[in-house]
């Protein structure tokens, strides 16, 4: 159980959930939130969107039953966390470009704090695509150093890398497959899925994803893979 | 340590009738995170063919209210794999295993068997019942005259004790049960999946690309209580019971309805805890209702 620091609406549909938390949170690894007893059944795998100073952040959407009984929590009011799963993004070293849409800009966040911290002089930049309204842009223009902003149309066709630049989108899988394809094949690009899962642990087998070296768990193989591994390029 | 919760399956001791199920545990690994395995009355292997199988494609899972759909499909590496590199863990650690087979026609449950007499495991559960393949699997274990037929072949050939777990969806489910034990059957278990369907309007598509899937969870404990009940009646051999027991009372319900050991499937997932908290929850029930085996109470509505 941890107990709620603050959740808060930050955009139509968009809340931030603050849990006071400690231990040991990779970028881009995931919690599995639960404040209901069996119906609904499942936790819900809910992206890391900030950890620091005892405090651990979800960005999330409301989507069903789940995502609107997180939303009606209030300070002070416990909600189970289990985790982190999920393997995370690897360290980047070198020059940093995420692509991030929709809700899929809250694993992002983390990992552009991360590298900040690990990486004062490197170069990193930031494109972000929504399909009515952004938020948390400006969150990210404190660590980037650019930001190009899309809001309903396609981020990938902004989308121009640089030879060292190591390229991480999230988001929905039809632009991930647009950045696996529109990034030369000379940079490295990793990806976060996202899939319906029970466990979160690698039991249920219920995230099984095809990839190109035979089947693997989102929750556990991944979410992070590299983009040859889980689409065509 | 006490005696409480040791049970007998036959002649094969239990520490405790609390088994997690087939396809809930994987083999057992990803759960020693949680908590240390040698506590529970058994161990179940996820459900294994003679090949390995990649599982269904498409979307797998679906929550119902107070339930899950699932359509995996079966995914595992595969009889030889388990055996080189799983069943060396899982025999390790010290409770009761038991190893759940499935096909998809006779050759393919007889070979697998055979091959499994390679290995000294306590009980195996033949899967004549997975809703969510296209061969085999579910096809035996909706009609009694197929079940006990598969049953024979198996129990000829196998030099372990065989418990046949069934589906919910076929002929009267005691009437299946019957066909096991006269061929052979030493233990049944019940129940599979419930077969089910989810359509998802905004898609105007079915959800499973497989079309139907399996349902679980709280949602289907009533349907699998009074089959368990219907069974037990029906047959002299020991019963193992499962469908949507997610705590100790829920436990307690099958094992009045005369169910020798449970299993814990679905809640697993909503709570990796919950098979040491329904053996804990047995074991104070005993106390506090100065019961000396939990046994005293089994098969008693």
């Amino acid at each position: 159980m941890a107990v709620i620091l603050s959740n808060s609406l930050v955009s139509a549909g968009i809340f931030k959930m603050t849990v006071a938390f400690t231990g040991d949170v990779k970028p881009g690894q995931f919690f599995m939130l639960r404040a209901w007893d069996k119906d609904p059944l499942l936790s819900r795998p809910i992206s890391v969107h900030n950890y620091e100073a005892g405090q651990l952040t979800f960005l999330y959407q409301v989507v069903g039953k789940g995502t609107e009984i997180l939303a009606r929590l209030q300070v002070d009011d416990e909600v189970t966390i289990q985790g982190p799963y999920g393997n995370g993004f690897p360290e980047i070293t070198g020059d940093l470009c995420v692509v991030g849409g929709g809700i899929g800009t809250a694993p992002l966040y983390y990992l552009l704090r991360h590298y900040r911290d690990q990486n004062p002089t490197g170069k990193c930049r930031v494109y972000l695509g929504f399909r009515d309204i952004d938020y948390g842009v400006e969150a990210f223009a404190a660590l980037a150093d650019e930001v190009v902003l899309d809001v309903g149309g396609i981020i990938t066709d902004k989308l121009s890398v640089i030879p060292s630049e190591t390229v991480v989108t999230c988001g929905p899988e039809i632009m991930m497959a647009a950045v696996a394809s529109a990034v030369p094949t000379e940079n490295t690009v990793y990806v976060s899925l996202e899939a319906h899962m029970a466990c979160g642990i690698g039991a249920c087998l219920g995230c099984t994803c095809e990839t190109r070296s035979g089947n693997k768990k989102v929750c556990k193989d991944g979410p992070v893979f590299l983009r040859e591994e889980v689409f065509n390029v | 340590m006490s005696n409480y919760l040791e049970t007998k399956f036959n002649d094969i001791r239990f520490k405790n009738p609390v088994i997690p199920a087939s396809g809930t545990f994987g083999f057992g690994r990803e759960y020693e995170a949680f908590y240390d395995l040698a506590k529970l009355g058994g161990l179940c292997s996820k459900g294994l063919t003679l090949e390995p199988k990649s599982g269904n494609t498409g979307m797998r899972l679906w929550e119902t209210p107070a339930g899950l759909m699932n359509s995996i499909g079966l995914e595992n590496p595969g009889i030889d794999a388990f055996i080189e590199n799983e069943w060396p863990h899982l025999k390790a650690i010290d409770t009761v295993t038991i190893v759940n087979v499935g096909g998809k026609d006779e050759d393919s449950y007889l070979t697998a068997i055979e091959k499994l007499n390679a290995i000294d495991a306590q009980l195996i559960e033949l899967n004549i019942s997975c809703p969510n393949v296209k061969a085999g699997g579910m096809a035996y274990g909706i009609k009694a005259e197929t079940a006990g037929e598969i049953t024979r072949k198996v129990v000829e050939i196998s030099r372990h004790p065989i418990m046949v777990k069934l589906s919910p969806n076929g002929e009267a489910v005691a009437d299946i049960a019957r066909a096991c034990e006269a061929a052979g059957a030493q233990g049944i278990s019940l129940i599979n999946t419930l077969q089910g369907m989810a359509i998802d309007y905004k898609k105007k598509k079915v959800v499973f690309d497989n079309l139907y899937a399996g349902l679980s969870g709280p949602a289907v404990k009533p349907i699998a209580l009074r089959m368990t009940h219907q069974v037990c009646q029906a047959v002299k051999i020991p019963v193992m019971a499962m469908g949507g027991i997610s705590d100790w009372k829920d436990a307690l319900e099958f094992i009045m309805a005369g169910a020798t050991c449970i299993q814990i499937g679905t809640i697993n997932f909503n709570n990796p805890m919950a098979p040491l908290e329904i053996i804990d929850g047995l074991e104070a029930y005993c106390i506090h209702e100065g019961l000396a085996n939990i046994g005293e109470v089994r098969g008693i509505v």
